[in-house]
């Protein structure tokens, strides 16, 4: 069987996901999607029934179980600094973010 | 016997009638872990010595201090004759998945191993404040991606406490060794394709999946989010109804907590199986594997003693009143694996995508890279194989041109594996179950080592338990003996929400294995 994803491929794949790989890492990924793959290949051959219906989860979340979804209401954070303590880089109570390349379109 | 080996149970008993107090508890549960576990997890690449290899390596922080204090708090609350909760004075572990506040929640990855925590996890909320003493955080795979906790970015890895050669199981092998060690009697994991009934199994103690919905997974760093559920390992079943009791319930910070009350876990644990239908399915007993070059899927039977395990569990609940039903057909079992691939990939990568070194965790790179190399650095850096895999499967199989075919399509068979367990659960139905009755794991644990990186291999580790979890129905596993030294566990699967009946019927199980020689066995580290 042919490689689902090839070089070309997972390069492109490698770059949407922000992923800056080396070469042996990169072999190593492609391979095991590849092998991946294969195995994801048995699920084209089971035959669906027409009224299948597609859950967002395996348990059917009906009025029995679901809870009320809370009000929507605004509340200060108690300890902002404890979420900003976490950032890499902060300067006046705001997270820097890096430079973000801009491009030129024509 | 030390302190530290008795049960949640038993050890509430002693402290609440003042045999032992919480802090003498909790002192034997730390001299255990200094006897028992060695280094803890860390960063650190330093290869490991002959006295690493024997050791179990299940925390990767211990939380000495903490846990004195509240074990305090509890003895000053029986002396002052308050009741200090459901596990008074009860010490636990935690996968390193759990949110608590001021302390690190590393994941088992390089890209949150600066990660403090800002808030409580719900579950650890709850625990505390019906008296349980969180001791430590314990080890996992990376992000929980895996089924031997090898994937974890802290070494040494944890170890299978019957024979250190081998490995605990994953993703909750931390919490499954600190158990079977003696470390504590109770831990918390999660489990998203059996990453608490694997390890469980494999360390031999009761590991509980509840239904989906049934514990909050506020506080819990995600993996897949449609199928994670936390829940409790522990020595034996009624800890595991002690701990499920402590943690299940509605939560106003998780909208899928069910708002289904909870019932009395332990009420109804010794009124046994008399009038129990409980099954046991031949697709069970089959091995699915991928053939390397095809990808077809083959298939082989389950090992004698796997299979002979599960036979003689059915034997006992025989006796001890049940009706067993043979040859209940479960025949969308062997695709669990190929659709568990997909979901759980697509929803990994979009939970992978917050890790970008801007608002928390790692950051890779220099100071003054721009942001798209900043993100690839920090990425490339912080994120091991496993998540690598995660985020180009998941972006691959949900493009808009492959999700049709994959995605969409995986989420259909998943819809097909819950109607098998709709079928056989149906109380109109042919069959008519209170439980299906299966083995835990294809094989006892295999070496460290052994997979040699194989994440196809990896991952059919999961094919008895991941059925479980696209279906959100619960499962526990259970000690069912031995095979060349190392554990057997043995699986009972029930529908939504039948915690209460599951725990019953593992309870019986237990008592009518409890003369057999295996249950004294003692794992290879504590002697």
């Amino acid at each position: 069987m042919s490689e689902e994803i090839s070089p070309e491929m997972f390069k492109q794949l490698a770059a949407l996901a922000a992923l800056d790989l080396d070469q042996e890492q990169a072999d190593y990924l492609r391979h095991e999607l590849n092998q991946q793959l294969k195995a994801i290949h048995e699920l084209a051959a089971i035959p669906l029934d027409d009224d299948l219906r597609i859950t967002p989860h395996g348990i059917v979340y009906d009025q029995a179980i679901s809870p009320t979804p809370r009000e929507d209401v605004w509340q200060p954070c108690a300890d902002p600094q404890k979420i900003l303590n976490q950032a890499p880089q902060v300067e006046d109570q705001y997270i820097i973010v890096p430079d973000i390349p801009h491009e030129k379109l024509d | 016997m030390e302190l530290c080996d008795l049960t949640a149970h038993e050890i509430t008993e002693i402290i609440r009638s003042k045999q032992a107090s919480a802090v003498e508890v909790l002192q034997s549960c730390l001299k255990r872990i200094a006897a028992v576990d060695g280094k803890p997890g860390s960063l650190d690449s330093a290869a490991e010595s002959e006295e690493d290899r024997k050791k179990v390596h299940a925390f990767i922080s211990v939380l000495e201090e903490d846990a004195l204090q509240d074990a305090q708090k509890v003895d000053r609350m029986i002396q002052n004759g308050e009741d200090p909760g459901l596990l008074a004075g009860v010490p636990f572990s935690a996968k390193d998945v759990y949110c608590v506040e001021g302390t690190y929640t590393t994941a088992a990855s390089k890209i949150l191993a600066n990660f403090k925590s800002p808030y409580t996890a719900t579950t650890i909320q709850r625990l505390k404040e019906k008296g349980a003493i969180l001791v430590g955080k314990v080890n996992l795979d990376e992000f929980t991606y895996g089924s031997s906790n090898e994937s974890s970015a802290f070494k040494p890895i944890p170890r299978n406490p019957w024979n250190t050669a081998y490995v605990t199981g994953g993703s909750s092998g931390g919490s499954a060794a600190s158990v079977a060690a003696g470390e504590v009697p109770l831990s918390l994991g999660t489990d998203t394709a059996g990453s608490i009934r694997q390890p469980a199994a494999f360390c031999g103690t009761v590991g509980c999946k509840p239904t989906y919905g049934r514990v909050s997974r506020y506080g819990i760093v995600a993996f897949a989010s449609s199928l994670d559920c936390p829940g409790p390992l522990s020595r034996d079943v009624r800890d595991a109804a002690l701990m499920l009791q402590a943690i299940a319930g509605a939560d106003r910070y998780d909208s899928t907590a069910a708002s289904l009350p909870v019932p009395n876990y332990l009420a109804a644990l010794e009124d046994g199986v008399r009038g129990k239908r409980i099954g046991l399915s031949t697709d069970y007993f089959q091995i699915s594997y991928p053939d390397p070059e095809s990808g077809e899927l083959l298939q082989k039977p389950v090992p004698d003693e796997i299979l002979a395990a599960v036979q003689h569990a059915a034997d006992i609940l025989r006796d001890a009143g049940a009706e067993i039903i043979e040859n209940v057909p479960m025949p969308n079992t062997r695709y669990a694996i190929p659709a568990f691939f997909v979901i759980s990939r697509v929803e990994a990568a979009s939970n992978l995508h917050r890790y970008d070194g801007v608002k928390y965790g790692y950051r890779g790179g220099k100071p003054g890279d721009d942001l798209l190399s900043m993100y690839r650095k920090t990425r490339n850096e912080g994120f091991g194989m496993q998540p690598k895999l995660r985020v180009l499967m998941g972006m691959y199989v949900s493009g808009a041109q492959y999700a049709e075919q994959y995605y969409n399509r995986a989420l259909k068979v998943r819809a097909m594996i819950r109607r098998d367990f709709e079928r056989i659960f149906d109380h109109k139905g042919s069959y008519r179950l209170d439980a299906l009755l299966t083995p835990t794991t294809t094989t006892p644990a295999f070496q460290i080592g052994a997979m040699g990186g194989d994440s196809v291999l990896m991952q059919y580790a999961d094919q008895f338990t991941v059925s479980a979890n696209h279906a959100g129905i619960p499962g526990i596993s259970l000690p069912a003996g031995f095979s060349n030294g190392l554990p057997i566990g043995i699986q009972l699967l029930g529908p939504d929400f039948s915690e209460a009946s599951l725990l019953q019927i593992g309870r019986a199980f237990e008592k009518g294995s409890a003369a057999e020689p295996w249950r004294t066995m003692k794992p290879e580290v504590l002697k």
